[in-house]
């Protein structure tokens, strides 16, 4: 949070008068026999920043990313990206943006180079530059080894990252990622992170992300906003949208089941107790600052615990709490809280 | 031998259906000859002035032309059809079932002859509306359509040997050129002993196509033509053996994988 | 500025693909060759048919037309690319980086005038080993090949904004079709006084007439309708332009 605000002061001077970088007002999108994809956005990304655009399949977040980039005019509303109003000044936002959309826009009939060095000379680098920039930039995503094979033989991952390059050729100040890690495995997930939030801390690139992955935006955000139905129905940082759907939860599972009950009167000392499945927990009144008194106090009554796990609200629950479904499957879900959960071996 | 025309039938009717589904495929076979005729008969009609030419009527003359070219036509669709069909592993899901193995064939050529029969009387129609009389008569029409069939199941068979022995979609249509060129070093547009370029005769009198149109053509403007018809009913018959045989093999080594 | 380095590179980047995949290179030489073999090299007993009347035998008559439906085919070939680039989404590559999406269209342009280039040069080029006659001199010769130039650009404006309304592949024969039907429905086996009947009421009023027939004036050295060729020709690129701009306007509105 401290990095960001930091980020933010920083690069003032880059954006508009007030130093947002991205904002909207407004904002509707109706498709002709249509729905209101993009019904009444209000969005201000300050300079630096890493927004997290999240939502589920068809809320509306790639036809936003389409309007703020200029590839679609808006219906109604306004929208000011660099400065530059979107409808009426497009040559200067598009010249000012990189834009990595949801479908790899690659030819499979050009080289990763070769992608590179068109990129370059449509942005009209100068030409002495272009090979340098274009050699960089596959170096940078890891594409030097492949850098000399046909786009139609490259994995998924490989074309992600090879439209990153593209989008950053000519060094733009915001970039737009548009569902950047969908379909990706893991280690890829984890590099293009790494890459974002590195453009993000030394270059001071301000990102607008979207994606359909509660860890993505808890991990990468600086702040996220939460989209459904083409409305902006939560906005905040990770941390001040989980604390505004609750604290976190600690259960506590006794190595003898028949212990159960002692657990729960030391948990009470905390908050108000309930059963588990397997043993008892108790959201912490004073969140996570109570955690290491409660590992204490099992630890005094010599209470043999199996197995103490920290539950911590995950935007999951902020966009039940909004939309009163859940983002994601069940089973992702799972995968969820077990990654958000901290487990620890009792002292 | 029951089950056997069954899953014929079946077969053959989905390859119906799916063509009939895409309506590019069915319209492409139709408007794409009588185009084409449209043009050479409005452009060329000034060939029937040339001394020697068989006919006054250049449509009459020209109609055969559609028959061969529509029966490319589906022929390439087919071919894609059944690519398709390998490309999505639905073969491999009937290789699966107890179907018979030549009953994918079967069925795929039913197909393929049920849309030629349908176009073959489309154009004919067309021939029939714009004052073409065929000089064989009734008969003659019969044995036209028949023709027509045959042609389809042997033009047929190429297109599901080139299909099973590629299984790419792009490679059958590939095949599209070929056979363009075939059709157009032909006697297509004049008939061979109109021909001034030497080696251009020569190429159009080996080119087995010219004696297909020319079977068509003898039906429609000098009436029963031994020779004309024993040379294109001949050639359909050895391109359908030969291909079929070819086809079944194929078939053989791709669902044996 | 920066409108023509995005023509320069869509223009480099189309032809790089044309001249590096076979596939799509060899059609654009082959086709034309083809059509010239069969049309000149199987119908020249046609120049026996009476009031036939060209002077440079057919041959010539029929490399005319072979040339100007090059170009136009020309140009319709290179708007399948662009509707392959929408289809494939990567045109949005290129509206990203485009301060004035003209430059696209330019871009595609030009790449078609270059790729129609080297199909002109290879028909020229055999065409002259075959013998054929030729009775204009260099001046007659150019305003041939002019009218070429000017008919593949026309051809690609229609192309390009086809694909641009369509913005799919499918959009193919919507291209094709009326560039075919207007190029046939003109005096491709005859001169336009030996038409008869409907074909010759088309022919009249199809500007391509005006255009095919001065060609062949141009080759035969005794040009004929010259300022309504040109007239005809340089119409067809300004409505097209109209034409393909709007469309990028359609396309631009739809993302
Ligand atoms: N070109 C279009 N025409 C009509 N409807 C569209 C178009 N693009 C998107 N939509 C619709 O708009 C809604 C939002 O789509 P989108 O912005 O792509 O969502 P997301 O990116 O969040 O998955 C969806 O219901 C989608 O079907
Ligand atoms: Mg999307």
């Amino acid at each position: 949070m401290m990095a960001a605000r930091a980020r933010v002061a920083l690069r003032l001077g880059f954006a508009g008068v007030n130093g947002q970088a991205i904002e909207a007002e407004g904002l509707v999108r109706v498709f002709k026999k249509g729905p209101r994809a993009v019904d009444g956005i209000d969005l201000a990304v300050a300079s630096g920043e890493i927004y997290g655009f999240l939502g589920p399949n068809g809320a509306g977040k790639s036809t936003t990313v389409h309007v703020l980039t200029t590839l679609l005019p808006p219906t109604e509303g306004t929208a000011r990206v660099a400065g530059y109003d979107v409808v009426r000044e497009g040559p200067q936002v598009r010249a000012a943006i990189g834009a990595a959309l949801q479908e790899a826009a690659l030819d499979p009939l050009l080289t990763g180079r070769e992608h590179l060095r068109l990129q370059a000379s449509l942005q009209a680098l100068p030409r002495e530059t272009r090979k340098v920039r274009a050699d960089e930039l596959l170096h940078r995503v890891g594409l030097t080894e492949a850098a000399d094979r046909k786009v139609r033989g490259y994995s998924g991952g490989m074309k992600r990252r090879l439209d990153l390059a593209m989008a950053l050729v000519h060094s733009p100040r915001i970039l737009f990622l548009d569902e950047p890690t969908t379909g990706l495995d893991i280690q890829s997930r984890t590099a293009l992170w790494d890459e974002v939030g590195r453009l993000a801390r030394d270059e001071g690139v301000t990102v607008f992300l979207t994606t359909q992955y509660l860890e993505e935006a808890d991990v990468l955000a600086d702040r996220v906003g939460i989209i459904d139905h083409g409305h902006i129905v939560a906005e905040g940082t990770p941390a001040e949208l989980k604390a505004s759907v609750g604290r976190p939860t600690v259960e506590a599972m006794p190595a003898d089941p028949a212990d159960r009950e002692r657990a729960a009167a030391i948990l009470a000392r905390f908050g108000e107790p309930c059963r588990s499945e397997r043993g008892v927990a108790v959201r912490l009144e004073s969140g996570e600052t109570d955690l290491a008194g409660l590992v204490r106090a099992l630890d005094a009554e010599h209470l043999k615990v199996e197995h103490l796990q920290l539950h911590q609200p995950s935007l999951d629950d902020v966009f039940l709490a909004k939309t009163g479904r859940s983002l994601e499957g069940a089973a992702e879900e799972e995968e969820e809280r077990a990654r958000g959960g901290l487990a620890m071996e009792p002292a | 031998m029951h089950a056997f025309a069954d899953q014929v039938y079946l077969l053959a009717r989905r390859s119906v259906v799916r063509t009939a589904r895409q309506p590019a495929n069915v319209i492409s076979p139709l408007l794409f000859p009588m185009l084409l005729l449209a043009v050479n008969a409005g452009g060329l009609k000034a060939e029937t002035r040339l001394p020697g030419f068989p006919t006054t009527s250049f449509v009459a003359f020209a109609l055969a032309v559609p028959f061969i070219q529509g029966a490319l036509f589906a022929t390439m669709n087919a071919g894609t059809d059944l690519a398709r069909d390998i490309q999505t592993g639905f073969l491999n899901r009937l290789t699966l079932t107890p179907m018979r193995r030549l009953a994918v064939l079967g069925g795929q050529l039913g197909g393929v002859v049920t849309m030629g029969l349908v176009q073959a009387v489309v154009y004919l129609s067309v021939g029939l509306a714009v004052g073409v009389h065929v000089k064989a008569g009734p008969l003659g029409i019969l044995v036209l359509l028949v023709f027509a069939v045959f042609v389809a199941l042997g033009f047929g068979a190429v297109g599901a040997l080139a299909a099973l022995r590629t299984g790419s979609g792009e490679a059958v249509q590939g095949l599209f050129p070929v056979f363009f060129v075939f059709l157009f070093i032909s006697s297509m547009n004049i008939p061979r002993n109109l021909m001034e370029i030497t080696w251009f005769r020569d190429v159009a009198t080996a080119n087995p196509v010219s004696y297909l149109l020319e079977c068509v053509r003898s039906l429609v403007i000098t009436g029963w033509d031994g020779e004309a018809l024993a040379l294109g009913f001949g050639i359909t018959a050895a391109i359908t053996v030969i291909s079929l045989a070819f086809a079944s093999w194929a078939l053989k080594v791709r669902m044996a994988r | 500025m920066k409108t023509l380095a995005v023509a320069q590179g869509v223009a480099w980047r189309t032809l790089h693909n044309v001249f590096t995949n076979p596939s799509l290179l060899i059609p654009s030489i082959v086709f034309p060759l083809f059509f010239f073999t069969a049309f000149a090299g199987g119908l020249s007993r046609v120049q026996n048919v009476p009031g036939f009347g060209f002077p440079d035998g057919y041959t010539a008559f029929q490399f005319v037309f072979v040339l100007l439906q090059s170009a136009a085919f020309g140009g319709v070939f290179t708007g399948f690319g662009i509707a392959r680039d929408f289809e494939s989404g990567f045109a949005r590559r290129l509206l990203l980086a485009a301060p004035h999406r003209s430059g696209i269209v330019l871009g595609y342009g030009v790449a078609a005038l270059a790729r129609w280039a080297v199909t002109v040069s290879v028909l020229t080029a055999v065409a002259f080993a075959v013998g054929m006659h030729v009775g204009g001199s260099g001046v007659d010769l150019f305003g041939l090949y002019a009218l070429g130039l000017i008919l593949n650009v026309a051809a690609l404006l229609w192309a390009c904004g086809v694909a641009m309304r369509f913005r799919t592949m499918q959009a193919g024969p919507v291209m094709q079709m009326p560039v075919f039907l207007v190029l046939f429905f003109a005096p491709v086996y005859v001169p336009l006084s030996l038409l008869q009947g409907w074909i010759h009421g088309v022919a009249v009023v199809n500007p391509l007439t005006r255009v095919i027939e001065a060609g062949r004036g141009f080759l035969a050295g005794s040009p004929t309708e010259v300022g309504a060729a040109f007239g005809a020709a340089v119409a067809l690129v300004l409505g097209f332009s109209l034409w393909a701009l709007r469309g990028l306007r359609k396309a631009e509105a739809a993302g």
